[in-house]
C-alpha cells in the first residue's frame, strides 16, 4: 500500500471499474446521501451560516497571505511552551525526521491519530521500512489498515466498505495485528465497535510514542487542535510519553478566537454534528501531565507552490471536512480510489495536482474529473470555488501539452476560428444537415459518446436558416 | 419591447425548434425579437476545457454582436451563466495579466443584459402564466448552471405549474447534476453516463411522460440515454412546452 498512489491510471480509466461495481456504488450512494442530508439539516439550524462561511474564508485567506509571519510566531510559541519544531520541505524529509525521532526513543511501535498529512507522505510505509510498526487507532483507518486497503474518503476512509465486509476483515486480520476479534463476531455496529475497542485498548496502553496530525495550530500560543468523534485521538494524545505531530503549514490560524468559527463550521460540515464529541488541544509539554516530549513537524510538500498560484491557492483554505465529497455526483459514482490520492473527490481534484504537479497521467486527468456542477462550492464551509480552480488547472494541463492536449488545442483553436466567422460556421452546419441521412448512427470519433448514449437526430435546417426564411 | 435572441450554438445546429419556440413565445407575449446574425457561440466549451485564450475571441464577438440591445434572451441557463459568471472572471484574469483589450468593458456591459428565458419571462415581463396548454405529465430537471450560477430558483417550475393541463411531478434529487458537463461527457463517459442513467431512472419513477429542462445540452445527454433505453419518456425544452397552446399544439 502506498500513501501516494503513484502509478495510477488516469481518472476515467480508474473510474470505469468503480462505476461497474454495484456493491461499491451501493455503499457510496447510501453513505454519501445519508451524511449529505444530515449536513444540510445541521447547517440549516444556523441563521448565520453564510456569515460564518465568509468569516472562515477571510481568516484562512488572511493567514495564507501572511503565512511566513504566522509560522515564525507559531515556532516561537511552540518552543516557548517546551515543544521542538522541525521543518520538512517534502515527504521524504518529513518521513526521515519522524523515523529518527521514533528511533531515538528506542521504540519500534507507535500509535496514530487519524491524520491526512501522514497519509499524504506515506509515513506508515516509510516507518515500516525502518522496522517501526505504526498502528492506526481511528476505527475507519483501522479497517483500512487491517484490510491492506487504501482510504477512499477524507472523513470516512472505509466508506467503500459495508458492515459485512468489515466483519470479515476483523475476523481474518485482527489476530495478526494484536488482539483477535471475539468469537462469533456479527456485523452489528455495536459488536464491531466493541471488537475494535478491545483490539485498540491493548495498543493504547502499551504505546510509548504517538503520532498525530492537527486540524488547526494556533500561532499566538503554539496550541495544536484535533477534532474527532471516537476518543481514540485523545488516548493517543495523552497516554504516550512522546508525541510527534505532523502538520501541513497551511493549518495555522493566528488566534484562539479564530477557532470560534471553525468549531462551528467544521463539525456541521463533516459529521453533521453541532459539536464534535472530542476537541483535544495541546500546548507544548507540562510536567506531570501528558507526553513529556512533543515534536511538531511542519510539512510543506508542495504547499508553497500552491500558495504561489493566485487562483489555486484557495485550495489551501481547506479544513478537510469532506462535505464536497459527500455532495459530489462524480465521487459518488467513481469512488475515492479512482482519484489516485489520499485526497479524493472535488477537493482532491484541485489539491492533488497542485501538491504533486501534473506530470503523471493520473494527476493530469484530475482537473477533468468534474462536471463543474458547483455543488461542492455551494457546501464548502470556507467557500473554496472548486469549479474555478478546476478550470484554471485544466488550462495549465492543456498548456503543458501531453497526450491528447496538442490535438485538442488545435481543435479548440479551429473551433474558435470557425465560430468567429459566422458564414463559415453556417456553411458547415448546412453541409452537416444536408447530408444527415447519410450519417452513421455511431460516427467514428464519437465513441465516447455513443458507447452508452445515442446522438440526437439532426434537424432539417439550422435555426439561422429558419430565421432568414421566416423573419427577414 | 425589443430583445435580442442569443440562440446558442447547440440550439442553432441541433435543436432549432427551441429557438423557434423561443421566438414565437416571446412574440406571443408582445415582444419584438431580433436575431443578430453575427452570433455563433459564447465560448463555454473552450473555456471550461481550459482554453481561455481561445475563448476570448468569442467574448469579443459576443460584445460586438449584442451591442445596443437592452435585453439579450437565451433559452440556455448554462450559456447565460457563461456570460454572466465566466466573462467577468476572464476579464479579471486578462487584466491581471496586463492584457485586457476591452474584455472588462464587454463583460461589464453584457453581464447585466443577458437573461435566461424563464428568468426573462418572470422577472422582466412579469408573467408566470404564458397562456400555454400542454396536457401531459412533466418532470423538471433544473440544470446546474441555472440552479447555482444564475439562481433561477422556482421560476421554471412556476411557469410550468401555470400551464393548463400540465401535471408537474417533483423530480427526486432534482438538484443533482445530470452528468453532461460539456466535454466531461466525452472525457469521462462512464461516470457521465452513470449520472445520466440515475437521473433518467429518478425521472421515470415520477411517472412523467416528459423530462423537461432549460438547457438542450443536458437534454441531449439525457435524451440520448432515454433513446438508447427505448424509454417511453422524452426530453423536451421548456420553451417548446410554453409555446404549446390549445389552438396550436406545438409538440
Amino acid at each position: 500500500m502506498s500513501g501516494t498512489f503513484v502509478g495510477m491510471p488516469a481518472f476515467p480509466k480508474a473510474a470505469r471499474d468503480a462505476v461497474r461495481d454495484e456493491t461499491l456504488r451501493g455503499n457510496l450512494r447510501h453513505a454519501t446521501h445519508t451524511i449529505r442530508d444530515k449536513r444540510a439539516t445541521a447547517v440549516a439550524e444556523l441563521a448565520d451560516w453564510q456569515e460564518l462561511r465568509e468569516a472562515g474564508r477571510r481568516i484562512k485567506d488572511h493567514t495564507l497571505r501572511h503565512l511566513d509571519r504566522y509560522l515564525v510566531q507559531l515556532e516561537e510559541s511552540v518552543t516557548a511552551a517546551g515543544g521542538i519544531v522541525h521543518w520538512a520541505a517534502d515527504a521524504d524529509e518529513a518521513n526521515r525526521i519522524v523515523g529518527e525521532l521514533v528511533k531515538a526513543t528506542g521504540e519500534s511501535e507507535v500509535v496514530k491519530v487519524k491524520s491526512m498529512a501522514t497519509q499524504e507522505i506515506g509515513l506508515n510505509e516509510a516507518l515500516a521500512a525502518e522496522g517501526i510498526h505504526a498502528y492506526e487507532t481511528d476505527l475507519a483507518e483501522l479497517i483500512v489498515q487491517l484490510g491492506d486497503d487504501r482510504p477512499s474518503h477524507i472523513l470516512v476512509p472505509a466508506i467503500h466498505r459495508n458492515r459485512g465486509e468489515i466483519r470479515d476483515i476483523f475476523r481474518e486480520k485482527m489476530a495478526s495485528w494484536g488482539r483477535p476479534a471475539p468469537d462469533g463476531l456479527t456485523e452489528e455496529p455495536a459488536d464491531l465497535a466493541e471488537a475494535a475497542r478491545l483490539h485498540l485498548r491493548e495498543k493504547f496502553l502499551r504505546a510509548k510514542v504517538a503520532i498525530s496530525g492537527a486540524n488547526f495550530m494556533v500561532a499566538e500560543t503554539g496550541t495544536l487542535v484535533v477534532f474527532e468523534s471516537e476518543g481514540n485521538g485523545r488516548m493517543c494524545l495523552t497516554l504516550p510519553e512522546t508525541l510527534i505531530s505532523v502538520v501541513g503549514i497551511e493549518k495555522v490560524v493566528p488566534t484562539w478566537q479564530d477557532l470560534e468559527v471553525f468549531l462551528q463550521t467544521l463539525p456541521r460540515s463533516s459529521t453533521a454534528e453541532r459539536m464534535n464529541p472530542y476537541t483535544s488541544m495541546w500546548t507544548g509539554t507540562t510536567d506531570g501531565d501528558g507526553p513529556r516530549t512533543f515534536h511538531l513537524v511542519l510539512l510543506d510538500n508542495g504547499r508553497t507552490d500552491a500558495l504561489a498560484d493566485d487562483i489555486g491557492r484557495q485550495a489551501l483554505r481547506c479544513i478537510r471536512c469532506s462535505a464536497c465529497l459527500n455532495v459530489c455526483p462524480v465521487y459518488e459514482r467513481a469512488g475515492g480510489h479512482a482519484y489516485g490520492s489520499v485526497y479524493p473527490g472535488p477537493i482532491g481534484a484541485i489539491l492533488t495536482p497542485q501538491l504533486r504537479g501534473t506530470t503523471s497521467e493520473i494527476d493530469a486527468s484530475l482537473p477533468y474529473a468534474s462536471s463543474l456542477c458547483g455543488a461542492c462550492y455551494e457546501v464548502c464551509p470556507v467557500a473554496i470555488d472548486i469549479p474555478e480552480v478546476l478550470v484554471h488547472l485544466r488550462e495549465k494541463v492543456a498548456e503543458q501539452g501531453g497526450p491528447g492536449h496538442r490535438l485538442e488545442k488545435a481543435a479548440m483553436k479551429a473551433a474558435s476560428w470557425v465560430m468567429d466567422h459566422p458564414a463559415v460556421m453556417a456553411a458547415g452546419e448546412r453541409a452537416a444537415l444536408r447530408t444527415r441521412a447519410l450519417h452513421p448512427k455511431r460516427p467514428p470519433g464519437a465513441g465516447a459518446w455513443t458507447e452508452s448514449r445515442d446522438l440526437p437526430e439532426l434537424p432539417e435546417e439550422p435555426f439561422r436558416d429558419w430565421w432568414r426564411k421566416n423573419r427577414t | 419591447m425589443r430583445v435580442a435572441l442569443f440562440v446558442t450554438c447547440v440550439n442553432d445546429a441541433v435543436y432549432p425548434a427551441t429557438g423557434v419556440a423561443t421566438v414565437k413565445l416571446l412574440e406571443r407575449l408582445g415582444v419584438e425579437v431580433d436575431f443578430p446574425a453575427g452570433q455563433t457561440c459564447c465560448g463555454q466549451p473552450q473555456f471550461n476545457t481550459g482554453y481561455r485564450h481561445e475563448t476570448e475571441v468569442l467574448v469579443r464577438r459576443m460584445g460586438r454582436v449584442f451591442e445596443g440591445y437592452d435585453h439579450i434572451v437565451t433559452p440556455s441557463g448554462s450559456c447565460a451563466a457563461m456570460v454572466r459568471d465566466a466573462y467577468p472572471r476572464m476579464a479579471r484574469r486578462a487584466a491581471a495579466e496586463g492584457r485586457d483589450a476591452g474584455l472588462g468593458a464587454i463583460a461589464t456591459s453584457l453581464a447585466p443584459r443577458v437573461y435566461e428565458l424563464t428568468e426573462f419571462l418572470v422577472d422582466v415581463l412579469g408573467v408566470t402564466d404564458v397562456g400555454a396548454y400542454f396536457p401531459h405529465t412533466v418532470t423538471y430537471h433544473p440544470s446546474c448552471h441555472g440552479l447555482r450560477l444564475l439562481g433561477l430558483g422556482d421560476r421554471p417550475r412556476r411557469l410550468l405549474q401555470a400551464v393548463e393541463g400540465l401535471d408537474l411531478r417533483e423530480l427526486p434529487g432534482a438538484e443533482e447534476c445530470c452528468g453532461f458537463g460539456g466535454t466531461f461527457a466525452v472525457k469521462n463517459p462512464d461516470v457521465s453516463t452513470a449520472m445520466g442513467a440515475d437521473k433518467v431512472r429518478d425521472a421515470a419513477a415520477t411517472g412523467a411522460e416528459v423530462l423537461c429542462g432549460a438547457d438542450n445540452s443536458c437534454l441531449m445527454h439525457l435524451g440520448g440515454i432515454l433513446h438508447r433505453q427505448d424509454a417511453p419518456m422524452r426530453a423536451l425544452h421548456i420553451a417548446e412546452i410554453l409555446l404549446s397552446t390549445k389552438a396550436e399544439p406545438h409538440v
